[in-house]
């Protein structure tokens, strides 16, 4: 029988403390992109609610692509016009992929995205100060489905007013 | 595709030497393998032997934890228990090698476990059963009782080395996103737990979005992308103390997808400005950043060589994402990938010798492997989506993450052996993604 060695592991204190949530501030950030929520009556054209739903605070996008198309165009049109004569309200960007992509790239594709919006804004006059872009990659999905009707949907860059005078 | 696979089971059969029944003396009780087709070694772990009554209770686990190692990993089979001709009951005695030669099994695992107040001691000896001797000498681990999983791990690992010749990788953690709710509404956190899914542990609440958390080379540390900022930057956190900071020199920019040099102090990450994602590395003690890149095209999802001279990444400067190889300190880029589809994620292996990646296409993706210039491509899985992969600490294993398809959809951990084999779901309490393998605990 052979001899037997002795090797003694420090196991002890190794396994990690158990933690709770309430190590944690309850902050929360704007992954919702909540923004302004309620924002006024839809037939006030300075209210937010105006923006949203007449004007449209969303433009779609390609599979894989960050281009304006026409239609884009058009939405994006009338939100610079709302925010050149509103201008007390700060705008935030948010890029957004459909599922089909890794996580990594979905996150530089909607960085593209949501920067074709903002540059398209700037060239219709919009300060550059005005527009922060954020991307969320695929982790916002609008629409569950696994199939193009839905994906389109999620291709998108809308447009979250924040700050400002509320109505 | 069929030279890879041979070269791959050449590799490992210089290291694993056959040994039929009955002649091991010609050498050491070795698991055979054969051109990517394994027969899987069967052996014995009865219930280790407790000194006193109060110790059964882990003397039976822990050889339960043991067998659950060798047989997760493919290259074993466990003979149950209700064949067993007879049993062990004295760690010190004579192995009866005629009983086990009955059932067949090749391997015999016995133990003994002693219970010292809350201190675990445990003796293990490996036999080769047609050898008729001891396979390596007898060892004896401690340890206190909250640790004893370690403790199985760890004698699971040193039984896989000897019949391997290769280091083992259970004793080891995996760092991962927790996943609730539905998918229009996903909460996402930071957990923790052993390769096998035991011992969860959240490391942060889910308020934020975090995304892709990547172990330092020592296992301390983790780093990750999370939005508790309202952008995606890249924090880091110290998994013992769990206390985390920011690391950012730029609150306007977005910065994504780091991961850790060799050396442990060095990180590698993807910043986005004015829509452009380019590769930076970043000295985490000073705060001191240095540009990689500089494309209008999407560089992401870095990862060093293990000697920290080369970084492989993704960019689809070529129009679609595709594999690239530089120097760590910037330069010119080699791209690797030349498949139909596109490739994502790559993880260069911790033995140097492979980059693991995610490749979509025609619908569909799929976790593969090539040799780090590019040759000898070989898909190991393939589904609705697959992404993600990360290395066992022996570069044998890789953990991904599966999503299913649909409304329903969900993200759950898998593993797949690097030859393809052995393809499983890895136990978590809910949804998971995002898995990053630690290294051997010490």
């Amino acid at each position: 029988m052979s001899s037997m060695k002795t090797v003694i592991f420090l196991v002890a204190g190794l396994s990690l403390a158990a933690c709770s949530d309430a190590r944690w501030d309850d902050t929360n950030s704007g992954s919702g992109g909540a923004g302004l929520s309620a924002g006024g009556s839809l037939h006030d054209p300075s209210s937010p609610a105006y923006f949203r739903e007449a004007i449209g605070d969303r433009v779609l996008f390609l599979v894989d692509q960050s281009s304006i198309s026409p239609t884009a165009q058009a939405i994006l049109d009338g939100q610079a016009r709302w925010l050149n004569a509103n201008g007390d309200y700060v705008v935030t960007i948010e890029g957004h992929a459909d599922e089909q992509g890794t996580r990594e790239y979905n996150l530089a594709l909607g960085a593209r995205r949501a920067n074709a919006a903002r540059e398209y804004l700037i060239s219709q006059g919009v300060a550059g100060g005005r527009i922060q872009v954020v991307s969320y990659g695929k982790e916002r999905p609008i629409e569950i489905c696994s199939e193009e009707s839905c994906y389109a949907q999620n291709r998108r860059a809308v447009t979250v007013l924040a700050g400002g005078a509320v109505s | 595709m069929r030279n890879a696979l041979a070269t791959l089971c050449l590799g490992l059969a210089t290291l694993l030497t056959l040994a039929p029944a009955g002649q091991a003396q010609d050498g050491p009780l070795r698991i055979e393998i054969t051109d990517g087709v394994i027969e899987p070694l069967p052996f014995a772990a009865p219930a280790f032997i407790a000194d006193t009554p109060a110790a059964s209770q882990y003397a039976a686990d822990i050889a339960r934890v043991i067998a659950a190692d060798l047989v997760g990993s493919g290259l074993f089979r466990e003979i149950p228990e209700v064949s067993y001709i007879s049993g062990l009951s004295d760690f010190d005695a004579a192995v009866n090698y005629t009983d086990w030669k009955a059932i067949n099994a090749q391997a015999l695992i016995a133990g003994a476990v002693n219970l010292s107040g809350d201190r675990l001691t445990v003796r293990f000896r490996a036999y080769d059963v047609f050898a008729g001797q001891e396979l390596g000498s007898g060892l004896q681990l401690s340890g206190t009782t909250d640790g004893w999983r370690r403790i199985a791990h760890k004698v699971a690992d040193t039984i896989y080395s000897r019949l391997t010749g290769e280091g083992g990788y259970f004793d080891s953690r995996v760092v991962f996103v927790s996943e609730t709710g539905p998918k229009d509404d996903r909460k996402k956190r930071l957990a923790i737990m052993d390769y096998d899914g035991a011992n969860v542990q959240y490391l942060t609440n889910s308020n934020d979005i975090v995304l892709a958390p990547r172990f330092s080379p020592t296992g301390d540390r983790v780093l990750y992308t999370s939005y508790e900022s309202g952008f995606p930057q890249i924090h880091v956190l110290d998994v013992g103390k769990v206390q985390r900071r920011v690391l950012s020199t730029n609150d306007a920019a977005m910065t994504f997808s780091p991961r850790f040099a060799p050396n442990g102090t060095t990180i590698v990450y993807s910043q986005s400005e004015g829509g452009n994602s380019d590769l930076y590395t970043m000295n985490i003690n000073s705060g001191q950043s240095q540009r990689l890149t500089s494309a209008p095209s999407i560089e992401t999802a870095p990862s060093f060589s293990p000697d920290g001279s080369q970084i492989v990444f993704e960019s689809d400067r070529s129009g679609a994402s595709q594999l690239y190889v530089m120097a760590s300190s910037g330069g010119e880029a080699k791209r690797i990938s030349f498949g139909q589809g596109r490739y994502g994620t790559p993880v260069w292996s911790p033995r140097g010798d492979y980059i693991a990646f995610t490749k979509q296409n025609a619908g569909r993706f799929h976790i593969g492997v090539m040799r780090t210039d590019g040759s000898e491509e070989r898909l190991l899985t393939a589904s609705f989506l697959d992404e993600g992969p990360t290395w066992s600490p022996n570069g044998r294993v890789i953990m991904f993450t599966r999503e299913t398809q649909g409304a329903a959809g969900q993200a759950r951990l898998y593993s797949v052996d690097v030859s393809g084999r052995n393809l499983k779901p890895v136990k978590t309490p809910d949804g998971a993604s995002d898995p990053s393998w630690s290294p051997l605990q010490n």
